[in-house]
Protein backbone atom coordinates (compact mmCIF):
# COMPACT_ATOMS: atom_id res chain seq x y z
CA UNK A 1 0.00 0.00 0.00
CA UNK A 2 2.73 2.28 0.90
CA UNK A 3 4.44 2.02 -2.56
CA UNK A 4 1.39 3.49 -3.88
CA UNK A 5 0.92 6.10 -1.91
CA UNK A 6 4.70 6.81 -2.52
CA UNK A 7 4.13 6.77 -6.44
CA UNK A 8 1.52 9.39 -5.83
CA UNK A 9 4.12 11.28 -3.51
CA UNK A 10 6.05 11.37 -7.02
CA UNK A 11 3.98 12.54 -9.21
CA UNK A 12 2.15 15.39 -6.89
CA UNK A 13 5.72 16.29 -6.51
CA UNK A 14 6.10 17.00 -10.52
CA UNK A 15 3.07 18.40 -10.75
CA UNK A 16 4.13 20.91 -8.02
CA UNK A 17 7.83 21.47 -9.24
CA UNK A 18 6.91 22.17 -12.51
CA UNK A 19 4.90 24.49 -12.53
CA UNK A 20 6.77 26.08 -9.89
CA UNK A 21 10.25 25.93 -11.26
CA UNK A 22 9.17 27.44 -14.82
CA UNK A 23 7.68 30.59 -12.80
CA UNK A 24 11.32 30.40 -10.91
CA UNK A 25 12.82 30.44 -14.50
CA UNK A 26 10.69 32.78 -15.62
CA UNK A 27 11.45 35.50 -13.13
CA UNK A 28 14.90 34.40 -13.84
CA UNK A 29 15.05 34.84 -17.40
CA UNK A 30 13.58 37.98 -17.17
CA UNK A 31 15.82 39.53 -14.53
CA UNK A 32 18.64 38.68 -16.46
CA UNK A 33 17.12 40.98 -19.19
CA UNK A 34 16.62 43.44 -16.98
CA UNK A 35 17.82 47.12 -17.42
CA UNK A 36 18.01 48.03 -13.96
CA UNK A 37 22.15 46.27 -13.33
CA UNK A 38 21.56 45.03 -10.03
CA UNK A 39 18.39 42.77 -10.68
CA UNK A 40 20.21 42.01 -13.89
CA UNK A 41 23.25 40.61 -11.89
CA UNK A 42 20.76 38.55 -10.11
CA UNK A 43 19.10 37.04 -12.85
CA UNK A 44 22.28 36.44 -14.53
CA UNK A 45 24.07 34.47 -10.89
CA UNK A 46 21.24 32.76 -10.23
CA UNK A 47 21.72 31.22 -13.97
CA UNK A 48 25.44 31.04 -13.42
CA UNK A 49 25.33 29.10 -10.08
CA UNK A 50 24.30 25.54 -10.86
CA UNK A 51 26.93 25.22 -13.39
CA UNK A 52 30.23 23.36 -12.89
CA UNK A 53 28.92 22.01 -9.44
CA UNK A 54 26.88 18.35 -8.91
CA UNK A 55 23.31 19.41 -8.64
CA UNK A 56 23.15 16.54 -5.79
CA UNK A 57 25.58 18.60 -3.76
CA UNK A 58 22.77 21.38 -3.89
CA UNK A 59 19.86 19.36 -2.86
CA UNK A 60 21.92 17.98 0.35
CA UNK A 61 23.15 21.81 0.55
CA UNK A 62 19.90 23.36 -0.02
CA UNK A 63 17.64 21.73 2.61
CA UNK A 64 20.04 22.63 5.67
CA UNK A 65 20.41 25.83 4.70
CA UNK A 66 16.43 26.37 4.03
CA UNK A 67 16.25 24.87 6.80
CA UNK A 68 18.01 27.01 8.76
CA UNK A 69 17.53 30.01 7.38
CA UNK A 70 13.73 29.74 8.38
CA UNK A 71 14.67 28.62 12.02
CA UNK A 72 17.25 31.54 12.42
CA UNK A 73 14.45 33.69 10.67
CA UNK A 74 11.39 32.46 13.36
CA UNK A 75 13.74 32.65 16.55
CA UNK A 76 14.67 36.58 15.50
CA UNK A 77 10.75 37.12 15.11
CA UNK A 78 9.71 34.84 18.10
CA UNK A 79 12.45 34.94 20.95
CA UNK A 80 13.64 38.29 21.28
CA UNK A 81 15.43 37.71 24.44
CA UNK A 82 17.87 35.34 23.89
CA UNK A 83 21.16 36.01 25.12
CA UNK A 84 22.89 32.83 23.59
CA UNK A 85 24.46 32.29 20.30
CA UNK A 86 23.36 30.59 17.76
CA UNK A 87 26.12 28.60 16.48
CA UNK A 88 27.56 27.00 19.59
CA UNK A 89 30.09 25.28 17.76
CA UNK A 90 29.08 22.52 16.16
CA UNK A 91 25.71 23.10 17.02
CA UNK A 92 22.77 25.13 16.17
CA UNK A 93 20.53 26.38 18.60
CA UNK A 94 17.33 28.15 18.68
CA UNK A 95 14.90 28.57 21.55
CA UNK A 96 11.47 25.91 21.53
CA UNK A 97 8.99 28.25 19.85
CA UNK A 98 11.07 28.46 17.02
CA UNK A 99 11.60 25.15 16.12
CA UNK A 100 10.34 24.56 12.49
CA UNK A 101 8.02 22.37 12.50
CA UNK A 102 7.29 22.91 16.11
CA UNK A 103 8.23 20.04 18.56
CA UNK A 104 5.06 18.57 19.35
CA UNK A 105 3.11 18.81 16.13
CA UNK A 106 1.79 15.94 14.73
CA UNK A 107 3.54 13.29 12.88
CA UNK A 108 2.31 14.58 9.41
CA UNK A 109 3.50 18.33 10.10
CA UNK A 110 6.83 17.18 10.10
CA UNK A 111 6.29 14.69 6.56
CA UNK A 112 4.37 17.81 5.15
CA UNK A 113 6.79 20.02 6.07
CA UNK A 114 9.69 17.96 5.21
CA UNK A 115 7.89 17.50 1.67
CA UNK A 116 7.36 21.47 1.03
CA UNK A 117 11.35 21.85 1.64
CA UNK A 118 12.14 19.04 -1.40
CA UNK A 119 9.51 20.86 -3.10
CA UNK A 120 11.06 24.11 -2.75
CA UNK A 121 14.71 22.68 -3.39
CA UNK A 122 14.01 21.29 -6.41
CA UNK A 123 12.08 24.23 -7.63
CA UNK A 124 14.84 26.42 -7.18
CA UNK A 125 17.55 24.22 -8.88
CA UNK A 126 14.86 23.54 -11.64
CA UNK A 127 13.89 27.06 -11.96
CA UNK A 128 17.66 28.17 -12.53
CA UNK A 129 17.98 25.14 -15.39
CA UNK A 130 14.48 26.48 -17.29
CA UNK A 131 15.67 30.24 -16.32
CA UNK A 132 19.03 29.32 -18.86
CA UNK A 133 16.82 27.89 -21.09
CA UNK A 134 13.90 30.88 -21.05
CA UNK A 135 16.92 33.29 -21.35
CA UNK A 136 18.29 31.52 -24.71
CA UNK A 137 14.99 31.10 -25.61
CA UNK A 138 14.20 34.86 -25.85
CA UNK A 139 17.52 35.82 -27.43
CA UNK A 140 16.05 33.30 -30.17
CA UNK A 141 13.26 35.60 -30.93
CA UNK A 142 13.90 36.95 -34.29
CA UNK A 143 15.05 40.29 -33.81
CA UNK A 144 12.90 41.68 -36.72
CA UNK A 145 9.69 41.38 -34.75
CA UNK A 146 11.13 43.15 -31.47
CA UNK A 147 12.31 46.22 -33.97
CA UNK A 148 8.37 45.79 -35.90
CA UNK A 149 7.00 46.41 -32.70
CA UNK A 150 8.94 48.96 -31.81
CA UNK A 151 8.41 50.40 -34.80
CA UNK A 152 4.39 50.08 -34.24
CA UNK A 153 5.20 52.31 -30.94
CA UNK A 154 4.86 49.72 -28.41
CA UNK A 155 7.00 50.69 -25.49
CA UNK A 156 9.57 48.11 -24.08
CA UNK A 157 6.71 46.44 -21.63
CA UNK A 158 4.12 46.09 -24.19
CA UNK A 159 6.94 44.31 -26.34
CA UNK A 160 7.91 42.17 -24.11
CA UNK A 161 4.80 40.88 -23.10
CA UNK A 162 2.58 40.80 -26.23
CA UNK A 163 5.63 39.89 -28.83
CA UNK A 164 8.35 38.07 -27.21
CA UNK A 165 6.70 36.07 -24.19
CA UNK A 166 4.61 34.13 -26.65
CA UNK A 167 7.01 33.78 -29.55
CA UNK A 168 9.83 32.67 -27.16
CA UNK A 169 7.83 29.41 -26.23
CA UNK A 170 8.32 27.46 -29.23
CA UNK A 171 12.06 28.29 -28.84
CA UNK A 172 12.24 26.68 -25.26
CA UNK A 173 9.90 23.87 -25.65
CA UNK A 174 12.91 21.75 -26.65
CA UNK A 175 14.52 22.70 -23.59
CA UNK A 176 12.18 22.68 -21.54
CA UNK A 177 10.91 18.90 -22.52
CA UNK A 178 14.61 17.60 -21.61
CA UNK A 179 14.43 19.31 -18.10
CA UNK A 180 11.07 17.68 -17.83
CA UNK A 181 12.74 14.52 -18.44
CA UNK A 182 15.46 15.51 -16.25
CA UNK A 183 12.83 16.32 -13.78
CA UNK A 184 11.39 12.69 -14.38
CA UNK A 185 14.65 11.06 -13.88
CA UNK A 186 15.84 13.50 -10.90
CA UNK A 187 12.77 12.04 -8.17
CA UNK A 188 14.49 9.50 -6.85
CA UNK A 189 16.54 12.37 -4.74
CA UNK A 190 13.94 12.69 -2.93
CA UNK A 191 14.93 9.66 -1.36
CA UNK A 192 18.19 11.49 -0.10
CA UNK A 193 16.14 14.57 1.46
CA UNK A 194 14.48 12.29 3.93
CA UNK A 195 10.81 12.18 2.17
CA UNK A 196 9.63 8.49 2.08
CA UNK A 197 9.19 7.69 -1.66
CA UNK A 198 9.68 5.25 -3.72
CA UNK A 199 12.95 4.63 -3.57
CA UNK A 200 12.75 4.29 0.72
CA UNK A 201 9.49 1.99 0.17
CA UNK A 202 11.08 -0.83 -2.37
CA UNK A 203 13.96 -0.65 0.28
CA UNK A 204 11.79 -1.62 3.01
CA UNK A 205 9.32 -4.11 1.61
CA UNK A 206 11.87 -5.74 -0.61
CA UNK A 207 14.12 -7.01 2.26
CA UNK A 208 13.80 -10.25 3.45
CA UNK A 209 10.46 -11.05 5.75
CA UNK A 210 10.40 -13.65 8.22
CA UNK A 211 7.13 -15.26 8.72
CA UNK A 212 7.40 -14.01 12.31
CA UNK A 213 6.97 -10.31 11.55
CA UNK A 214 4.48 -10.57 8.47
CA UNK A 215 1.81 -12.78 6.78
CA UNK A 216 4.10 -12.85 3.63
CA UNK A 217 7.55 -14.07 4.31
CA UNK A 218 9.95 -13.78 1.71
CA UNK A 219 13.60 -13.88 0.72
CA UNK A 220 15.36 -10.61 -0.31
CA UNK A 221 13.17 -9.18 -3.33
CA UNK A 222 14.76 -5.85 -3.50
CA UNK A 223 16.21 -6.60 -6.98
CA UNK A 224 13.03 -7.35 -8.28
CA UNK A 225 11.02 -3.89 -6.75
CA UNK A 226 13.85 -1.76 -8.25
CA UNK A 227 13.40 -3.54 -12.11
CA UNK A 228 9.68 -2.39 -11.03
CA UNK A 229 11.02 1.34 -10.39
CA UNK A 230 13.17 1.21 -13.81
CA UNK A 231 10.42 0.20 -15.86
CA UNK A 232 7.85 2.06 -14.08
CA UNK A 233 10.27 5.49 -15.27
CA UNK A 234 11.21 4.02 -18.88
CA UNK A 235 7.77 4.30 -19.46
CA UNK A 236 7.24 7.36 -17.99
CA UNK A 237 9.65 8.79 -20.16
CA UNK A 238 8.62 7.28 -23.55
CA UNK A 239 5.18 8.72 -23.01
CA UNK A 240 6.54 11.87 -21.94
CA UNK A 241 8.50 11.59 -25.36
CA UNK A 242 5.74 10.97 -27.13
CA UNK A 243 3.57 13.73 -25.98
CA UNK A 244 5.41 16.57 -25.89
CA UNK A 245 6.63 15.72 -29.80
CA UNK A 246 2.98 16.04 -30.48
CA UNK A 247 2.85 19.15 -28.52
CA UNK A 248 6.33 20.34 -30.37
CA UNK A 249 4.17 19.73 -33.66
CA UNK A 250 1.74 21.77 -32.87
CA UNK A 251 3.42 24.51 -31.56
CA UNK A 252 5.20 25.16 -34.79
CA UNK A 253 2.59 25.45 -36.83
CA UNK A 254 2.70 29.01 -38.41
CA UNK A 255 6.09 29.85 -36.76
CA UNK A 256 8.81 31.18 -38.46
CA UNK A 257 11.27 28.62 -38.19
CA UNK A 258 12.12 25.51 -40.45
CA UNK A 259 9.92 23.25 -38.60
CA UNK A 260 6.66 25.48 -39.28
CA UNK A 261 8.13 25.58 -42.66
CA UNK A 262 8.09 22.16 -42.82
CA UNK A 263 4.36 21.58 -41.52
CA UNK A 264 3.24 24.12 -44.32
CA UNK A 265 4.97 22.54 -46.59
CA UNK A 266 3.39 19.10 -45.44
CA UNK A 267 0.07 20.75 -45.64
CA UNK B 1 48.24 18.83 15.36
CA UNK B 2 49.41 20.85 12.03
CA UNK B 3 47.91 21.29 8.87
CA UNK B 4 50.53 19.43 7.43
CA UNK B 5 50.57 16.64 10.06
CA UNK B 6 46.50 16.51 9.05
CA UNK B 7 47.40 15.84 5.39
CA UNK B 8 49.65 13.51 6.47
CA UNK B 9 46.88 11.70 8.52
CA UNK B 10 44.10 12.08 6.29
CA UNK B 11 45.36 12.84 2.61
CA UNK B 12 44.94 9.43 1.25
CA UNK B 13 42.07 8.11 3.99
CA UNK B 14 39.62 7.41 1.29
CA UNK B 15 41.60 4.69 0.03
CA UNK B 16 42.67 3.30 3.83
CA UNK B 17 46.07 4.92 3.95
CA UNK B 18 46.19 6.97 7.30
CA UNK B 19 44.54 7.28 10.76
CA UNK B 20 42.01 4.74 10.68
CA UNK B 21 39.25 7.27 13.19
CA UNK B 22 37.86 10.14 11.07
CA UNK B 23 37.97 13.55 13.21
CA UNK B 24 34.87 13.58 15.76
CA UNK B 25 34.58 17.02 17.14
CA UNK B 26 36.51 20.23 16.88
CA UNK B 27 36.44 20.21 12.97
CA UNK B 28 39.57 22.45 11.50
CA UNK B 29 39.26 23.96 8.24
CA UNK B 30 42.25 22.01 7.30
CA UNK B 31 40.82 18.97 8.33
CA UNK B 32 37.66 19.34 6.32
CA UNK B 33 39.95 20.51 2.64
CA UNK B 34 41.74 17.81 2.92
CA UNK B 35 39.30 15.18 4.19
CA UNK B 36 36.71 15.96 0.97
CA UNK B 37 40.12 16.35 -1.39
CA UNK B 38 41.03 12.48 -0.76
CA UNK B 39 37.52 11.61 -1.17
CA UNK B 40 38.18 13.63 -4.61
CA UNK B 41 40.13 10.54 -5.64
CA UNK B 42 37.81 8.06 -5.77
CA UNK B 43 35.79 10.62 -8.24
CA UNK B 44 38.50 10.74 -10.54
CA UNK B 45 38.77 7.34 -10.46
CA UNK B 46 35.18 6.49 -11.06
CA UNK B 47 35.20 9.19 -13.81
CA UNK B 48 38.29 8.21 -15.55
CA UNK B 49 37.96 4.10 -15.49
CA UNK B 50 34.32 4.71 -17.07
CA UNK B 51 35.30 7.27 -19.81
CA UNK B 52 37.73 5.59 -21.24
CA UNK B 53 36.30 1.78 -21.36
CA UNK B 54 33.06 3.29 -21.75
CA UNK B 55 34.82 5.36 -24.81
CA UNK B 56 35.28 1.94 -26.69
CA UNK B 57 31.83 0.95 -25.95
CA UNK B 58 30.02 4.20 -26.81
CA UNK B 59 31.76 3.89 -30.45
CA UNK B 60 30.48 0.29 -30.65
CA UNK B 61 27.25 1.57 -29.55
CA UNK B 62 26.79 4.79 -31.90
CA UNK B 63 28.10 3.15 -35.01
CA UNK B 64 25.58 -0.30 -34.26
CA UNK B 65 22.40 2.13 -33.78
CA UNK B 66 23.41 3.53 -37.41
CA UNK B 67 23.13 0.21 -38.55
CA UNK B 68 20.59 -0.79 -41.25
CA UNK B 69 20.54 -4.49 -39.87
CA UNK B 70 18.12 -5.00 -37.48
CA UNK B 71 20.39 -7.41 -35.51
CA UNK B 72 22.66 -4.67 -34.99
CA UNK B 73 20.66 -2.08 -34.66
CA UNK B 74 18.03 -3.14 -32.39
CA UNK B 75 20.21 -4.29 -28.85
CA UNK B 76 22.18 -0.61 -29.53
CA UNK B 77 19.08 1.55 -29.34
CA UNK B 78 16.98 -0.89 -26.75
CA UNK B 79 20.72 -0.61 -24.42
CA UNK B 80 20.73 3.36 -25.15
CA UNK B 81 17.21 3.71 -24.30
CA UNK B 82 17.47 1.35 -20.91
CA UNK B 83 20.44 3.29 -19.56
CA UNK B 84 19.05 6.87 -20.82
CA UNK B 85 15.42 6.91 -20.31
CA UNK B 86 15.74 5.19 -16.74
CA UNK B 87 17.45 7.38 -13.68
CA UNK B 88 21.04 6.41 -12.78
CA UNK B 89 20.12 6.66 -9.56
CA UNK B 90 17.89 3.76 -9.78
CA UNK B 91 20.45 1.92 -11.74
CA UNK B 92 23.12 2.26 -9.03
CA UNK B 93 20.16 0.91 -6.39
CA UNK B 94 18.88 -2.28 -9.28
CA UNK B 95 22.71 -3.11 -10.17
CA UNK B 96 23.79 -3.06 -6.03
CA UNK B 97 21.05 -5.24 -5.50
CA UNK B 98 21.01 -7.67 -8.76
CA UNK B 99 24.57 -8.49 -7.62
CA UNK B 100 24.11 -8.87 -4.18
CA UNK B 101 21.39 -11.48 -5.44
CA UNK B 102 23.99 -12.99 -7.71
CA UNK B 103 26.37 -12.90 -5.09
CA UNK B 104 24.58 -15.11 -2.99
CA UNK B 105 24.12 -17.78 -5.81
CA UNK B 106 27.97 -17.49 -7.07
CA UNK B 107 30.78 -16.92 -5.12
CA UNK B 108 32.51 -15.58 -8.68
CA UNK B 109 30.43 -12.15 -7.73
CA UNK B 110 32.09 -11.48 -4.71
CA UNK B 111 34.09 -8.19 -5.71
CA UNK B 112 31.16 -6.88 -7.73
CA UNK B 113 29.13 -5.50 -4.23
CA UNK B 114 31.91 -3.47 -3.61
CA UNK B 115 31.58 0.36 -4.85
CA UNK B 116 35.34 -0.06 -6.55
CA UNK B 117 33.41 -2.59 -8.77
CA UNK B 118 29.80 -2.51 -8.93
CA UNK B 119 29.28 0.95 -8.98
CA UNK B 120 31.87 1.34 -12.02
CA UNK B 121 29.99 -0.90 -14.07
CA UNK B 122 27.10 0.84 -13.89
CA UNK B 123 28.84 4.10 -14.39
CA UNK B 124 30.13 2.37 -17.33
CA UNK B 125 27.10 1.64 -18.66
CA UNK B 126 25.66 4.66 -18.05
CA UNK B 127 28.54 7.01 -19.77
CA UNK B 128 28.44 4.17 -22.53
CA UNK B 129 24.77 4.73 -23.49
CA UNK B 130 24.78 8.63 -23.10
CA UNK B 131 28.01 8.50 -25.24
CA UNK B 132 26.36 6.23 -27.80
CA UNK B 133 23.87 8.52 -28.21
CA UNK B 134 26.33 11.95 -29.04
CA UNK B 135 28.40 9.40 -31.43
CA UNK B 136 25.26 9.00 -33.54
CA UNK B 137 24.00 11.91 -33.72
CA UNK B 138 27.70 12.91 -34.79
CA UNK B 139 27.38 9.82 -37.57
CA UNK B 140 24.21 10.85 -39.07
CA UNK B 141 25.59 14.60 -39.13
CA UNK B 142 28.95 13.69 -41.07
CA UNK B 143 28.54 15.72 -44.25
CA UNK B 144 27.90 13.50 -47.49
CA UNK B 145 30.82 14.91 -49.25
CA UNK B 146 33.49 13.31 -46.89
CA UNK B 147 32.07 9.68 -47.55
CA UNK B 148 31.71 10.42 -51.32
CA UNK B 149 35.40 11.78 -51.27
CA UNK B 150 36.36 8.57 -49.85
CA UNK B 151 34.55 6.02 -51.70
CA UNK B 152 35.98 7.78 -54.75
CA UNK B 153 39.88 7.10 -53.57
CA UNK B 154 38.52 3.49 -53.71
CA UNK B 155 38.38 3.55 -50.01
CA UNK B 156 36.21 1.09 -48.10
CA UNK B 157 34.83 -1.04 -45.11
CA UNK B 158 37.86 -0.61 -42.39
CA UNK B 159 39.96 1.83 -43.69
CA UNK B 160 37.18 3.98 -45.02
CA UNK B 161 36.09 3.92 -41.03
CA UNK B 162 39.28 4.46 -39.79
CA UNK B 163 40.53 7.03 -41.93
CA UNK B 164 37.70 9.37 -42.86
CA UNK B 165 34.25 8.51 -40.96
CA UNK B 166 35.48 7.60 -37.19
CA UNK B 167 38.18 10.93 -37.26
CA UNK B 168 34.96 13.43 -38.57
CA UNK B 169 32.54 11.79 -36.07
CA UNK B 170 34.68 12.45 -33.18
CA UNK B 171 35.67 15.70 -34.22
CA UNK B 172 31.48 16.52 -34.75
CA UNK B 173 30.68 14.80 -31.08
CA UNK B 174 33.62 16.62 -29.36
CA UNK B 175 32.18 19.36 -27.94
CA UNK B 176 28.96 17.45 -26.98
CA UNK B 177 31.02 14.82 -25.75
CA UNK B 178 33.03 17.17 -23.41
CA UNK B 179 30.05 17.86 -21.49
CA UNK B 180 28.85 14.20 -21.30
CA UNK B 181 32.53 13.88 -19.43
CA UNK B 182 31.82 16.54 -17.20
CA UNK B 183 28.56 15.29 -16.09
CA UNK B 184 30.29 11.92 -15.82
CA UNK B 185 32.04 13.76 -12.84
CA UNK B 186 29.01 15.12 -11.33
CA UNK B 187 27.37 11.70 -11.34
CA UNK B 188 30.15 10.01 -9.89
CA UNK B 189 28.76 11.75 -6.17
CA UNK B 190 25.66 9.40 -6.14
CA UNK B 191 27.90 6.20 -6.00
CA UNK B 192 28.13 6.34 -1.90
CA UNK B 193 24.20 7.24 -1.46
CA UNK B 194 23.03 4.75 -3.35
CA UNK B 195 23.62 1.18 -2.09
CA UNK B 196 26.96 0.57 -2.57
CA UNK B 197 28.92 0.84 1.15
CA UNK B 198 31.13 3.02 1.98
CA UNK B 199 33.51 0.17 3.15
CA UNK B 200 35.46 1.73 6.77
CA UNK B 201 34.16 5.07 5.88
CA UNK B 202 35.93 5.14 2.82
CA UNK B 203 33.87 7.53 0.47
CA UNK B 204 33.97 10.24 -1.72
CA UNK B 205 33.82 13.68 -1.60
CA UNK B 206 30.11 14.17 -1.40
CA UNK B 207 30.24 11.26 1.17
CA UNK B 208 33.33 13.11 3.37
CA UNK B 209 31.32 16.75 2.77
CA UNK B 210 28.00 15.42 4.04
CA UNK B 211 29.79 13.43 7.08
CA UNK B 212 30.64 17.02 8.04
CA UNK B 213 27.62 18.64 7.36
CA UNK B 214 26.11 16.18 9.67
CA UNK B 215 28.61 15.98 12.77
CA UNK B 216 28.31 20.07 12.22
CA UNK B 217 24.86 21.31 11.62
CA UNK B 218 26.82 23.63 9.00
CA UNK B 219 26.27 23.23 5.05
CA UNK B 220 28.32 26.75 4.51
CA UNK B 221 31.38 24.82 4.63
CA UNK B 222 31.83 21.37 3.40
CA UNK B 223 29.65 21.77 0.55
CA UNK B 224 31.19 25.28 -0.58
CA UNK B 225 34.81 23.00 -0.44
CA UNK B 226 33.41 20.85 -2.26
CA UNK B 227 31.88 23.05 -4.95
CA UNK B 228 35.48 24.39 -5.18
CA UNK B 229 37.03 20.74 -5.84
CA UNK B 230 34.60 20.11 -8.17
CA UNK B 231 35.08 23.35 -10.16
CA UNK B 232 38.68 22.69 -10.31
CA UNK B 233 38.23 19.05 -11.96
CA UNK B 234 35.78 20.71 -14.38
CA UNK B 235 38.64 23.15 -15.97
CA UNK B 236 41.02 20.04 -15.66
CA UNK B 237 38.16 18.38 -17.98
CA UNK B 238 37.70 21.03 -20.26
CA UNK B 239 41.84 21.71 -20.65
CA UNK B 240 42.38 17.90 -21.37
CA UNK B 241 39.15 17.65 -23.42
CA UNK B 242 40.42 21.04 -25.31
CA UNK B 243 43.64 19.99 -26.66
CA UNK B 244 42.15 16.88 -28.00
CA UNK B 245 39.43 18.88 -30.01
CA UNK B 246 42.56 21.37 -31.00
CA UNK B 247 44.14 18.13 -32.39
CA UNK B 248 40.70 17.04 -34.17
CA UNK B 249 40.05 20.40 -35.70
CA UNK B 250 43.90 20.92 -36.59
CA UNK B 251 42.96 20.59 -40.34
CA UNK B 252 40.74 23.15 -40.31
CA UNK B 253 40.59 27.08 -40.89
CA UNK B 254 40.28 28.79 -37.42
CA UNK B 255 36.96 30.52 -38.42
CA UNK B 256 35.35 26.57 -38.70
CA UNK B 257 36.24 25.18 -35.90
CA UNK B 258 34.17 23.62 -33.54
CA UNK B 259 34.19 25.46 -29.68
CA UNK B 260 33.51 23.81 -26.70
CA UNK B 261 30.67 25.65 -25.17
CA UNK B 262 30.10 24.46 -21.36
CA UNK B 263 26.18 23.74 -21.42
CA UNK B 264 24.39 23.48 -17.76
CA UNK B 265 23.39 20.19 -18.04
CA UNK B 266 21.78 18.21 -15.02
CA UNK B 267 21.48 15.22 -13.03
CA UNK B 268 20.65 11.93 -15.45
Amino acid sequence: MALYGSVVVVLVLLAITAPVALAFGFAGASAARAQFAPLRWLGKAYIAIVRGVPDIAFFLFFVIALDQGIEYLRHKALCPGWDMPIRQGNDFVVCQAAKMPLGNAPQWVHETYGFALAVLTFSIVFGAFAANVLFGAMRAVPHAQLETAAAYGMTRRQTYWRVLVPQMWVYALPGLSNLWMVLIKATPLLFLLGVEDIVYWARELGGSKTPRFTDYPHGDWRMWYFLGLLVFYLIFTRVSEKVLDRLMDRLTTGQATTGGEARRRAA
Amino acid sequence: MSCLQTIQDYGLRAVGIGERLLPRDNFTLCEQFTLIGSGMIWNIYFGVVALVTGFFFATLLGVGKAQSSLWLRKPAEWFIFVFRGSPLFIQFFFGYFLFLTLKSQYDFFDPFTAAWLGALIVLFCNTAAYSGEIFYGALQSIPKGDVEAADAYGLTGWTRFKRVIWPTMLRLAWPAYTNEAIFLFHATTLVFFTGFPAWQQRGDALYYASYFADKTFNPFIPYPILAGYFILLTICVIAAFGAVNARLNRHLPQANRRKIRLRPNLIR
